[in-house]
């Protein structure tokens, strides 16, 4: 609503984070040749949370948000990540 | 304020943009209109429900088969548990109320996104009528029951997708309607009304809608999986592929048991409404009640692993989460404990939404103490999937949350639809219920403890005993149900037309018109003081 809240990412940036993805994609497809045995979802979640927060930051505007919004995101994602942390600690010690 | 029944004020009600009838009901984005599509589907989706439980427990007067084969049995329980599920339980206080009573009481003229709002409802029909295909369509209606446990409900031959896809739609219905609270508490609020001079149903409505948003995703991609393992064949759950069985009822109850806060957090909040009012005296722990709501759903989160006990999942992550199950048990004493002090010492009107919210402590207070017995990991073992679980779930669900709905739609008939119900009848009816729900589920406890299973459509002779005292329970409990039906539907057409305020409430929905107008309020209200305020008698 109000103009100055609105921001501009540069093309630049933009193209940045996108090549940042790909990257990223690339290298999740290739670490799959390598085992990790019990380690492995947590790469494959390591890798995904640093994707996603490329994405949340760049693309969709956090970093130039309200740090309220910032904060809410962040308690949501370790709620997340204590739910699926307790989960798999199931496996580790069964 | 004699002036509220002016009456050259029109009500919503009478507010009739469109031509044809209908049309003022389906693209109404009043969020008053919209709570009764919600009452009005939720209505005949119980009546639906219901009926098939009483099929149950007619199957059930007698060992052997009685009125059906095993196999139309398991499909009965399954549709059973889930329309009544995720059609009704988990929507419905929110959805009826919320969207009814939220806006009003918190002193604004709509929901922050009332076309949103509307687009929910259709989201919400169209899951329902998914969920009615996945009965008739051919290859029969699904057998896995409510839960759709791996690894059967990734090999049965019946309609289990549908199913799925039904609840998966339902998902997103009641994750817009979370979004659409939480924005429409934080931005929408009278001026003047702080967070804690906020009444206590909005603060319920707030602690379930985060659930409801933060929970409902991870049920929904648990459904995908199973629809992607039965089509693509991909193992998730398959430990033949790798996967894990248990790994799905580790997901299912990451959702499931918070989905449980989901449906009875509102409940709270609506009884929390109705002691103050009928007691005339301020609610006693304000904070202390809003708070356990948050706390309720933030320890919620983290005791999914009670429903696993007997899966082998590991030693220490029973321990833990049969502690934290123990916990959360805190939170919700804590509010049982402020509403009987709310009513001692105050001077008590027994009408009947004071009568089901009693009801409801009552029961709720059975549900949750036996609820204690199946989160102890030694007793646990013993009654898992017996009916003592299902006795224990309905006290919950039905006298828990249902019994709050019945208080709710007792206190705020007289505003939604400004008429009044028979008082005697309504006194009748409740009282048919409370017995009937009793007898109903009592004895399925003790049959549970004696080793019943759940979900078996025969039984040993030793056993007929406990099915035939629930079966009469039953039919008690759906006479008392039609009869405040009945009530219901004969006050809203001719019932004596209601006072805006008959019960001598505070709080803001009672200082408006009945049936309210268009935008609820002539001129938004500025909020001076914290709610349940009685004044003395000499004021009102
Ligand atoms: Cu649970």
């Amino acid at each position: 609503m109000e103009d100055k809240k609105h921001h501009i990412s540069s093309f630049n940036s933009l193209l940045m984070v996108l090549i940042g993805l790909f990257i990223m994609t690339g290298i999740s497809v290739m670490i799959t040749e390598i085992h990790f045995s019990t380690f492995s979802v947590g790469v494959a979640l390591l890798l995904a949370s640093i994707k996603g927060y490329l994405v949340l930051t760049y693309f969709m505007h956090l970093k130039y948000d309200e740090p309220i919004f910032r904060i809410m995101v962040f308690l949501i994602l370790l709620l997340f990540a204590i739910v699926i942390g307790i989960t798999f600690i199931d496996y580790l010690l069964r | 304020m004699e002036s509220t029944q002016a009456t050259n004020h029109v009500s919503y009600l009478q507010h009739k943009p469109h031509k044809i009838g209908i049309l003022n009901w389906i693209l109404s984005t009043d969020h008053k209109r919209i709570g009764l599509l919600y009452l009005y589907s939720i209505m005949v989706f119980f009546i639906v429900a219901a009926f098939l439980g009483l099929l149950m427990r007619i199957e059930k007067f007698a060992p052997g088969e009685t009125i059906m084969d095993a196999q139309t049995y398991n499909g009965v329980f399954t549709v059973h548990g889930i329309i009544m599920i995720f059609i009704i339980v988990i929507p419905g206080l929110a959805a009826v109320f919320g969207n009814f009573f939220l806006p009003i009481l918190i002193g604004a003229k709509d929901v922050a996104f009332p076309k949103l709002n509307l687009f929910s409802w259709y989201i919400y029909i169209a899951g329902a009528i998914l969920a009615l295909i996945s009965q008739f369509a051919s290859g029969g209606a699904p057998d896995t029951g409510w839960t759709f446990y791996v690894p059967y409900s990734a090999d049965s031959s019946t309609n289990v997708i549908w199913a799925l896809t039904a609840a998966f739609i339902l998902g997103f219905s009641s994750i817009l309607t979370g979004l659409n609270f939480i924005v429409t508490i934080h931005r929408l609020r009278a001026p003047g009304m702080s967070w804690f001079r906020m009444p206590l149903f909005p603060w319920s409505i707030y602690a379930t809608s985060w659930i409801q948003v933060l929970a409902t995703p991870i049920v929904g991609i648990t459904l995908l999986m199973v629809i992607a393992e039965r089509t693509l064949n991909i193992g998730f759950f398959d430990p033949a592929l790798g996967g894990d069985p248990i790994l799905f009822q580790h997901l299912f109850w990451i959702y499931s048991h918070p989905a449980v806060y989901i449906m009875i957090l509102p409940a709270m909040g609506v009884v929390t409404e109705i002691f103050p009012t009928f007691s005339q005296k301020p609610i006693f722990g304000y904070s202390a009640i809003a708070l356990s709501s948050v706390a309720i759903a933030a320890v919620g989160y983290f005791v999914w692993g009670h429903h696993m006990f007997t899966t082998g999942i590991s030693y220490w992550s029973r321990w833990f989460f049969s502690f934290l199950t123990f916990i959360v048990a805190v939170p919700s004493a804590i509010k049982v404990f402020n509403w009987i002090s709310t009513m001692y010492g105050g001077s008590i009107d027994l009408k009947p939404p004071l009568l089901w919210a009693i009801g409801f402590i009552f029961l709720f207070m059975i549900g949750g103490l036996t609820g204690l017995v199946l989160g102890a990991l030694a007793t646990n073992v013993h009654v898992h999937d017996t009916t003592f679980v299902v006795a224990h779930f309905h006290y919950i669900i039905f006298g828990g949350m249902g019994f709050a709905f019945f208080a709710g739609l007792h206190y705020w008939f007289p505003k939604m639809f400004g008429k009044m119900y028979n008082i005697k009848l309504a006194n009748i009816s409740f009282i048919i219920t409370f017995i009937g729900f009793n007898v109903l589920y009592f004895p399925l406890f003790i049959i549970g403890l004696q080793g019943m299973p759940r979900r078996y459509f025969d039984y040993f002779p030793e056993y007929q005993y406990g099915h035939v005292i629930s079966t009469i329970g039953a039919f008690i409990l759906i006479i008392g149900i039609f009869i405040m039906l009945f009530n219901f539907f004969r006050g809203a057409r001719k019932g004596e037309i209601a006072p805006a305020n008959p019960w001598k409430g505070v709080t803001l929905d009672w200082q408006i018109e009945s049936p309210p107008t268009l935008l609820n309020f002539d001129e938004i209200p500025v909020i001076t003081e914290k709610p349940y305020t009685f004044k003395k008698e000499e004021e009102a």
